[in-house]
């Protein structure tokens, strides 16, 4: 029998039982749609997240107290801002090295109040990381040395508590100390769902003393290139060895964050994408269970088709077909639904869903596969049938 | 005039149920029937006529003995090769009709020729010739359900026709219908046997159904009681 006629055979076979066929279907229809939408949203939440990390500046190094890797708990900072300059003469270059030190605090303009993070910084942080200032200036050096009380507002943060007024020369209170305001940032983009258009940031000097504390969180190197990361991530951590002996120091480049961040991800979308492939399988089972249902019904059809001349395979053939286009009809109304679904989802939620081109593809392949796998076994029976018992069913 | 159609010698077919009994359907055979031939089978119901239909229709092989149709050893034939040599030589009418209910009459005549690999532009134009020439011109696209049982009888024969077998085997095609539309049935098979020399084997207990075949075999109890025709060449006139 020809390819053509056994699928319009086996199209007609479903048309006959419509209603059936669409709840056989269901079992792969959500299974390939959950496989889409998972693997759309974990792509998406990674590619987010790499995209974040690397608007963070280029060739960055960040020393932080402890161990960054997966399950690695965090320790208290014994980092002082001494270390900035010991950092400064480990690679050679004090303007390469950053610090921060940041608390949540509240900030009041008159009646307006917003709860935000002070980032105690020093002159570097423009150089290191990708901060462009919008108006007035950055802290400089005397601004840290002589702990003035001076600050850099984040976009929204001015626009809260300024709304249209130029907030440059005006004064702010932080956690009841005033600050004057030297300099607005540019707006940009929030670094994993925090807002750092939020961020206000003073002098370090300034924020320990404001905080009452000695230490830092963290410092932040920019290597000069690529090939130099290796050898200035080892001379940092040789100079934090040789003066805090005992402790752990990490000091990671923006790959081995995103290479730690992307195993996690990576992970969640294969869990999610296996709890997914679960309900594929109880569809396959499904429609295995639909087959041999269809099979026994039919056991007259297929006697006399094997009177009329039809081989074991072609019959094999026509309830193969017919498994497969349940679950590839099955598989591509789930690919439609999955993939609507994911879009809708990065358009109206703040889930960054992605489609990537294999997903679909992958998703239709097992289907068609599952079909396959779980036609077999009633096509078989059915090829299998002896023609004179098959007549004599009733 | 008499090259065998299908020759049986010595067959017999047994069946094991289930606990180990074994039941003798057919215990020793021998019969020859020749193309252009017109037979009945007749016998009580559990003589065995049924059986001997199936193996004489190649869906069955027998237990013992040899069966030769259209010149090939059934014994030797596999499953795959036994349904070719179905598709190519035998035509059958069933009592039930055995239509498909959801496609129409061209498509359901058009069926073996599917089996057959031929193109669907010649198994419709060939369904259809078939469908003419049984008087159902005006039917092509009837579904069975919109037919009536002799209409629906005369379907199954343009089916068993439209691959040009040489033996035509009809299972009490009059069990289902009104004596008009038995006549009728009864006077195509006629027709076809004698047009287009056709074997006709009917499998019956109607003896008015009999008493038209050229030659009647009366089988009881697996074996060949009588065979009023034994050694061929009709010499009866069709009884009216």
């Amino acid at each position: 029998m020809r390819f053509a006629e056994a699928f319009r055979v086996a199209l007609d076979a479903l048309r006959a039982n419509r209603l059936r066929s669409l709840l056989t279907m269901l079992g792969v229809i959500i299974g390939v749609a959950a496989v889409v939408i998972l693997v759309a949203i974990g792509s998406g939440a990674k590619a987010e997240v790499e995209k974040q990390v690397e608007g963070l500046g280029s060739n960055l190094i960040l020393v932080v107290p402890g161990s960054l890797e997966i399950g690695g708990a965090p320790s208290a900072s014994r980092l002082e801002l001494t270390d900035v300059e010991l950092l400064g003469r480990a690679v050679g270059d004090a303007n390469a090295v950053a610090t921060t030190v940041q608390s949540g605090e509240l900030v009041r303009v008159g009646d307006k109040e917003v709860f935000t993070t002070i980032n105690g910084t020093n002159e570097t942080v423009v150089n290191v990381f990708d901060r462009p200032i919008a108006r007035g200036r950055y802290i400089s050096a005397a601004d840290v040395d002589t702990r003035r009380r001076v600050a850099v507002l984040g976009s929204s943060s001015a626009r809260k508590l300024f709304g249209d007024v130029d907030p440059i020369g005006r004064q702010v209170t932080i956690a009841g100390v005033r600050f004057r305001i030297i300099g607005t940032f540019v707006d940009v983009g929030s670094t994993f769902g925090v807002d750092r258009n939020a961020e206000i940031h003073v002098p370090v000097t300034s924020a320990q003393r404001l905080f009452g504390v000695d230490r830092i969180d963290a410092l932040a190197v920019k290597a000069p290139t690529i090939d130099s990361i290796p050898a200035i991530q080892k001379r940092i951590l040789d100079a934090l060895a040789e003066k805090y002996p005992g402790d752990k120091f990490s000091a990671v480049t923006q790959t081995q964050i995103l290479g730690t961040i992307g195993q996690i991800l990576g992970l969640l979308t294969l869990v999610l994408a296996a709890i997914a492939a679960i309900s594929l399988l109880v569809g396959g089972v499904g429609v295995s269970n639909i087959m041999l249902v269809s099979v026994r019904e039919r056991t007259r059809e297929i006697g006399l088709r094997k009177a009329l001349g039809a081989r074991q395979r072609d019959i094999l053939v026509q309830f193969l077909i017919e498994a497969v286009l349940l679950t590839s009809i099955g598989g591509l109304i789930g690919i439609a639904l999955g993939v609507s679904a994911s879009l809708a989802a990065s358009a109206l939620s703040p889930l960054p869903a992605q489609i990537s081109w294999w997903s679909p593809l992958l998703a239709f392949g097992v289907s068609a596969g599952v079909g396959i796998f779980f036609g077999v076994a009633p096509a078989r029976r059915a090829g299998r049938l002896d023609p004179v018992v098959a007549l004599r069913t009733e | 005039m008499s090259e065998p159609a299908v020759e049986a010698i010595d067959v017999t077919r047994s069946y094991e149920l289930e606990g180990g009994v074994v039941v003798n359907a057919l215990s020793g055979v021998s019969l020859r029937i020749d193309t252009g031939e017109y037979a009945a089978i007749i016998g009580p119901s559990g003589s065995g006529k049924s059986t001997l239909m199936h193996l004489l229709g190649c869906l069955d092989r027998p237990t013992t003995g040899a069966l030769r149709i259209a010149g090939a050893d059934v014994s030797s034939l596999d499953d795959t090769q036994l349904a070719q040599l179905r598709n190519e030589t035998v035509g059958f009418v069933f009592q039930s009709f055995q239509l498909l209910p959801r496609i129409s009459a061209t498509a359901n005549v058009a069926m073996p020729l599917v089996y057959r690999g031929t193109p669907r532009a010649e198994r419709i134009e060939r369904a259809r010739a078939a469908l003419e020439s049984v008087g159902l011109g005006h039917r092509l696209d009837h579904r069975p359900t919109q037919l009536s049982g002799g209409e629906q009888q005369r379907v199954a024969i343009a089916r068993a026709l439209v691959s040009q077998p040489t033996l035509l085997l009809a299972d009490e095609p009059t069990g289902n219908l009104d004596t008009q539309s038995g006549v009728d049935v009864m006077r195509l098979l006629e027709q076809l046997n004698t047009d287009h020399g056709v074997a006709v084997i009917l499998v019956t207990h109607d003896h008015e159904v009999a008493a038209r075949a050229r030659r009647r075999i009366r089988i009881r109890d697996g074996l060949i009681e009588s065979d009023d025709g034994a050694h061929s060449v009709a010499d009866q006139s069709v009884a009216p």
